[in-house]
């Protein structure tokens, strides 16, 4: 049903595994933070199988604590609403009938979709379906040993454990930059929005907001630089 | 009950976002300006995800050091893992040393 090709996966394993350190991590965090708010063990757990999103679990830990089941259930949604724009960006790669390709986009998550993306600006859906392979496994063990250890969030950051996650963005970022002047160019307007939007709002919705900057894309390309398309989809 | 009830509800809305693109064209291919957007998408994420690691909660310059290093190892051709575990050390030594 689906067409896996090995090289690809294999790559998305190998890749996938920085990431997976990372998720461990944060994963950890959550599982003590829920079982300090009285979830035991079972539902975070199955929550990070099926789920399998940070943002909006910790989203929906935090909200529930402070509101209703329905405000906090919206939160948590409209922090990942960022996965309808990836979804509707990897449609063109995803192959098969409409089910496999929502069934294949199921793999989505921040690391895996940039790993993905091809030089031509489509996605290898192999590879981000290794990518997250790991990264997954790494997320329910993660949250099992945090229910089970509850290691305290002072320990974690005074071993530097919070620069995990911006340090691999970052590194990944440098590398996506060299690709064009114009995906620079978004950037810095991506990380303006985000960054203005951080002033008034949680971080979901910052994100969010800053991938609209995105649209410059919109604007026609005058000069097509180093003949990156014609190149290589040659 | 209420939790379970919550936590069943945030893992099907997620699908369906995940699912949405799929869902909502099918098979039509995009024009050439939305795939043009669509190739924008990855490098503005991560720009945004940067942007809210660091300054989702309050800056901390000894975290902002650590990432910083990780980033000019980076740039040194430094790999990946090497470069972040610098990072990692360079941010736990400097809260060590200011206690």
């Amino acid at each position: 049903m689906i067409a896996i090709d090995r090289t690809g996966f294999a790559a998305g394993v190998r890749l996938g595994l920085g990431p997976a350190g990372a998720g461990f991590v944060l994963a950890l965090s959550f599982g003590a933070e829920a079982e300090a708010r009285g979830w035991g063990l079972g539902l975070p757990v199955l929550f990070s199988a099926l789920a399998f999103s940070g943002s909006a679990q910790f989203t929906l830990l935090t909200a529930l604590s402070g509101g209703t089941v329905a405000a906090a259930v919206a939160s948590a949604a409209l922090i990942n609403a960022r996965y309808l724009v990836m979804s509707v960006a990897l449609n063109d790669s995803l192959r098969g009938s409409r089910l496999s390709r929502a069934l294949q986009a199921q793999a989505l998550v921040d690391a895996s979709f940039v790993f993905a993306h091809r030089d031509d600006g489509r996605y290898d859906v192999s590879r981000l379906i290794g990518a997250s392979l790991p990264q997954w496994v790494a997320w329910v063990l993660g949250t099992a040993v945090g229910s089970l250890t509850a290691p305290s969030p002072e320990l974690m950051h005074r071993i530097g454990l919070d620069v995990v996650f911006p340090a691999f963005f970052l590194v990944l970022a440098l590398d996506e930059l060299r690709r064009s002047r114009r995906a620079f160019a978004a950037s810095l307007l991506g990380a303006g929005i985000a960054a203005a939007l951080l002033l008034v709002t949680d971080p979901g919705y910052a994100l969010l907001g800053g991938t609209a900057a995105a649209l410059i894309g919109l604007i026609p390309e005058r000069d097509p630089g180093p003949a990156k398309i014609t190149e290589e989809t040659s | 009950m209420r939790l379970w009830l919550a936590a069943l509800a945030v893992t099907v809305v997620n699908w369906l976002m995940k699912a949405g693109g799929p869902l909502s064209i099918g098979e039509r291919r995009l024009p050439p300006a939305a795939i043009r957007v669509v190739g924008l998408i990855a490098p503005v994420l991560l720009a945004g995800l940067i942007v809210t690691e660091l300054g989702g909660k309050r800056l901390d310059w000894t975290q902002l050091a650590g990432v910083g290093a990780a980033g000019i190892l980076s740039v040194l051709r430094v790999p990946l893992l090497p470069a972040v575990a610098a990072g990692i050390a360079l941010t736990a030594g400097l809260r060590l040393l200011l206690g």
